[in-house]
Order: structure tokens, then sequence, then C-alpha cells
């Protein structure tokens, strides 16, 4: 394997909350590799937002953030403000998952674009320009040259996640995070959107870090799956690895709760019961021992660590393996 | 179930929902028609579930919102239990709302957050002069929280205090508040995590089972939809383009559009995905404002000919008993 491009070493997120601090994040470690893909998913609350706004440096102020996060060989938590702002752009990038909120809508698609990319790579404007319409035809808008003009109100939900791609992209960025960059979007819309995504991250050889809450979205189009639950990771390996063998009760009734088209339809589908534990009250043991079928005393007593005791390339966190 | 079912409980016919656009403010005067739903035709079985799909703005909400009467009908037949409402004003409405409810997809948007759970769910009941009785009505909307797997003394907490999975049983208790036969789910479980998803899906085909119901199933989630329906129509631009059993549908997709809508759904399964033959319509829905000529789908269509350009296909029953309006197969 390559050497990392991102390690996230031990990275815990907390926030302040009335009812107590808040673990949002609990001790994760993850690595990329330069060109590589890495699927995070978990549910609402799971923390994979939160994860990926340690990374970013984009906690709330109020946020405390333990561990490193080593980028190129710099830790990103140590870097002052505005290091920080110029690895923004050419080195780190982020779609979210809301392109109205992350476009501005008083400033029409070319000056976003634009504005990046002089501040950046320091292109004088007209340069800037043709460079926005070539990036607005390489993710797929047709005429690029009048939506440069256009606000962000007169495109549809799809167009407006194809510009914050293509803003995203401008400065050529190593590692690109894209947080939900679909859910917003119809069946048809979203595998466009992939598939997109898919054949920037090749012919770039960026390093991507899809955070969803669907294993569908990850099956075909990541290298490695890490799963999240209440803050931890608690499977990771490399995708086909993962969904030939689950060993994470958890992953599985994740996948099992989803209906698929080949099962038997009108059966009871397999639910999770329950829901996840309260985050500011954490449990001394498996946080998914409340839900989980296998769950005996020693999962609501010890904490189960993410390991790979047979050295087979996967690791979870759990005492009674699949 | 097959494609006729013997008993027919709503029965759309040739249904259409359009909204002029206006410009002016004094004086007034018509610029355009959004024409939401134009002219479709379906009926539902009781005790059936009929899925509606199709892309975001395809007019399946607007279908939905027309059956229950709370938008005005341009044109067209909704006849419910053999009653013809097209023409109901509110008031003979009322009677017929008790029968058929709605469930919302947004479980935070659609509760009142200064309102009680009991008097959420009680509300239908007041509104409809049902709630003389005080010990009786506590009674039933206990029983109701109970049948959606909420507990009793959750009637005195407000909405915020519950989760989205939660929110989302208040909002099919309050559609069960008086006893009605037609639910009208517009995507129900779309603002739902995976696992909370499959308890509410779980949820709704207990309560079909135990109550009867039957159930028109939004949904833009097609994996849903299957699991839950009987029969699908599938909604392009105002149009149903494909209406077939479940089985049809999934496993021998006919309209163009109905196969892009399969392939496009990400499956759990690298391999899978891996050996997909990827047939992708590129591009969006178009306006419903000036819906193309022709064949509504030919702008995207990866199979469009010559005659779609300018031909608006029918909807022709076929001997299976599934229907289609596509030249593919006229």
């Amino acid at each position: 394997m390559d050497t990392a491009l991102l390690s996230v070493e031990a990275v815990s997120v907390v926030l302040p909350t009335p009812r107590g601090p808040l673990k949002a994040v609990d001790a994760v470690d993850l690595s990329l590799a330069p060109g590589r893909t890495l699927g995070v998913v978990g549910e609402s609350g799971c923390g994979k937002t939160m994860l990926s706004r340690a990374i970013l440096q984009l906690l709330p102020k109020r946020a405390k953030l333990d561990g490193r996060v080593m980028f190129n060989g710099r830790d990103l938590a140590a870097l002052q403000p505005e290091a920080l702002r110029r690895l923004r752009g050419p080195e780190l990038a982020v779609v979210f998952q809301d392109p109205m909120t992350s476009l501005n809508p008083v400033l029409t698609i070319g000056t976003q674009l634009v504005e990046t990319m002089q501040a950046h790579l320091g292109l004088d404007s007209a340069a800037a320009a043709k460079r926005g319409a070539e990036l607005l035809a390489e993710v797929g808008i047709p005429a690029p040259e009048q939506r440069l003009r256009q606000y962000p109100h007169q495109l549809s939900g799809g167009m407006r996640q194809r510009v914050a791609i293509a803003i995203a992209l401008s400065c050529e960025p190593k590692l690109l995070i894209a947080d939900e960059p679909t859910t917003a979007l119809d069946v048809t819309v979203q595998a466009q959107i992939l598939d997109l995504l898919a054949r920037e991250q090749r012919r770039r050889h960026m390093a991507m870090i899809i955070i969803t809450h669907d294993l569908g979205v990850v099956a075909g189009r990541t290298d490695e799956v890490a799963v999240m639950y209440a803050g931890r990771v608690v499977e990771r390996a490399p995708t086909p690895q993962l969904f030939a063998h689950m060993r994470m009760p958890y992953t599985e009734a994740l996948l099992a709760a989803i209906p698929k088209l080949d099962a038997p339809p009108h059966t009871t589908l397999p639910a999770i019961a329950g829901r996840p534990p309260d985050p500011t009250r954490p449990l001394p043991g498996c946080s998914f021992a409340p839900r989980c079928r296998y769950a005996d005393d020693r999962c609501q007593g010890a904490k189960p660590p993410l390991a790979d005791p047979e050295r087979a390339g996967a690791l979870y966190a759990c005492w009674h393996p699949l | 179930m097959n494609a006729s079912p013997p008993e027919t409980l709503l029965a759309v016919a040739d249904l259409k929902v359009h909204f002029p656009i206006t410009k002016g403010i004094v004086v007034k005067r018509q610029v355009g028609t959004v024409k939401a739903v134009d002219g479709i035709s379906f009926s539902v079985g009781r005790g059936e579930t009929l899925g509606l799909v199709g892309e975001s703005g395809c007019g399946k909400s607007t279908t939905g919102l027309a059956i229950l009467r709370m938008l005005d009908i341009t044109s067209g037949k909704v006849e419910f239990e053999g009653e013809d409402i097209s023409a109901y004003d509110r008031g003979r409405m009322r009677p017929i709302r008790a029968r058929m409810q709605m469930v919302y997809q947004d479980p935070y948007g659609s509760l009142n957050p200064r309102m009680k759970v009991a008097d959420i769910v009680g509300e239908p009941l007041v509104v409809h002069g049902l709630a003389t009785d005080k010990d009786k009505y506590r009674a039933r909307v206990a029983e109701l929280l109970k049948m959606v797997g909420l507990l009793p003394d959750m009637a005195e907490r407000y909405p915020h205090e519950f989760s989205g999975g939660q929110r989302q049983r208040i909002g099919i208790a309050r559609a069960l508040a008086l006893e009605p036969t037609l639910l009208i789910c517009d995507e129900p479980v779309s603002a739902l995590d995976v696992s909370i998803q499959a308890q509410v899906v779980n949820l709704f085909m207990e309560l079909q089972e135990r109550l009867g119901l039957t159930y028109i199933f939004i949904a833009h989630d097609l994996s849903v939809v299957r699991h839950i329906s009987d029969r699908i129509a599938v909604m392009y631009l105002g149009r149903i383009v494909e209406i077939a059993t479940r089985d049809q549908l999934y496993k021998d997709p006919l309209h163009p559009y109905t196969q892009a809508l399969l392939a496009a759904v990400p499956i759990a399964d690298p391999e899978i995905e891996a050996g997909r033959t990827q047939q992708i319509i590129t591009g969006e829905i178009p306006s419903a404002l000036r819906p193309p000529p022709g064949c509504r789908f030919h702008t995207r269509c990866p199979k469009a000919m010559d005659v779609c350009k300018t031909v608006d296909p029918p909807m022709r029953e076929r001997d299976d008993g599934r229907a289609v309006a596509c030249h593919l197969h006229s």
C-alpha cells in the first residue's frame, strides 16, 4: 500500500451540550492513500459528519478535538487559520449534501467558481472564467458559458450539485470529501453524480471520502469501507471483503434492513429494534449491545476494541464476530 | 394479487390538475400552465397497495393531494367507494375525508410542535365531533398509540421529545384515528434512517393486515415500493407511463423510463454493482410548464425514435393486464 495521504489518529470530538458533554467522535483511526476511495457509512447521529468536519477543521467553535489529523505529513489540527485556508482548495476540498445552502445565493455561479481559482491558483479573471466554463463542461453542465452568469436558484438540485463539484475540483485537490453528496437527489440523478465523482476521482488520481447512510452507494464505488456507530468505527475492511463477510452484527443488521430488489415482498423486514444510545450517556460496554441479538454480559460490561485478531485485513469491534 | 382486483375502492379517470401561472398584480393574466398531473387513470382495489413512483416533480404528490381533494381538480373523475367525489365541496368532502387519510413525509414539519401527542392524535376525533365522551376519547387515543407501537404514557409529551421514527408513528396514529379505509402515504419513510425505515415499513404492513387498509404508497425509493406494493404505477411529467403488478414491473420493466429507474438504484453488493450493465439516462426531468412534444420522455430516452418526437404514445393495456405508454410497445 502507498504511504498515507491522510491519517486520522485517535481523533475524538466532544461537543458541550446542556445535558453534558457529547462525544460525537470517539477515538477514530483511519488512513487513506492517494487515489483511493473510502466510504464512511452510518446512520444519523453516528458521528460521520463530525468526523469529516474534524478532518476539514470545520468543527463548531465550542467543539473540542483530540488526536491528530495528519495530511501530507502535517497535523491539520495544529495549523494556523491562514495556513489552513491555503490548503483548502488545492489540497482539501468538500462537497456537501445540500448544494442550495453550500452555494451563495446572491453570487453568480461564475463568481463563485472564479473567485476560488483566482485566490488559490493566481489566475487572472479571463483565464479563470475560461477554466470555469471548461470545468462546468467537465461536470456535465450544458451551455456552460451561459450558466456562469446564472444564480444558484436558477438551477435544479442536480445541476447545483454539479456546480458544487466543479468548485471543489477547480483547484485540483488531493483529497475530496463528499458528505452525503446525493441524499437530496433523485435516484437517476444520484447515479449520474456518483458516476461523475468516480470518473473525476480516477482521472485526477484524487483520494476521496464518501460519507453516506446508504450501503448501496459505497458497495460499487469505494475501495474500503468504515462503518460507524455511536461515534466509533465498528468495522473497517476492503469493500469486497466487507460485503463478502461482515463481522460486526451492526453492519449485517444494517444491510438486512434494506429491502432487496430480489427478496420476497410483503415479508417482515429484519428491522433493528430500538435506536442508538444517547450520546451524552455513553455505555460502559459495546454501544450496539442493547440492540444486538448476540449480546451477552461481556458486551454490556466491556467495550470491544477495533482490531484484526485474525490478521485478515478486516478490522471489527465485536466480542462475538459473525 | 392480479392486475384487476375484485372490488375497486378508488378509481381515477383522466385526472388533470393544472396550475395557472399568472403575471401582474392588479390585472392578473395567465401566462402559462403547469400541468402537474395531466390525464392519469388508475384504480386501487380494497386491501391493495398501489405504489406510485417517479422523480421529484413528476406529479406523484399532486396526485395524492388531488384524490383527497386538498387541491382542485381541473378535470377528470375520482370515484371513492363508488361515489364520484370530483366535484364535491368542502362540506360534502368532510365525511369522505374520514375514510381517506394522509401520512406525510416530514415527521418534523407535519406535527404541531406546541401540541401534545394526545391532542395531535385525537384532533381528527375532535374535528369530526367524535370526542364527546372524555374517557372514551382518552381510551381511543391510548389505543391508537398502542396500535402504532408507542406507549400510552407518551401521550402527554410534545413532538420534540421523539425521534424521527417515533414521530412518523404519531403521524400514522393520527391518520388512523377515524378508521379510514384508504391511506395515502406520501414518502412516509424517506426521511428516516435505514434501521428505522424498516421498522416503519413493517408497521405499515402489520396495520394493513390487521385493519384491512388500502394504501397508495408514494415514494422515490424503488426497493421500498417493491417491498410493500401489489401493483406499481410509474409517473413521468404528470403522466403514468407504466402500470403493472410488482413482479411484472421488476422482472420485466417495459417502459425505458422504468428500466432506467431500476438501473439507477444502488445495490448493496459490490459484485452485482461491478457486473451491472449501466443504462443510465442523462439529464433531468424537464419543466412541467413546457413539457416536450410527443412522448414526454423522448428527450432523455436512450431508445427514442423519430415518431417519439411528435406523437404522444397513448396508454395501451396489454393482454397480461399491465399497461404501458410507449411506441416500442404499441
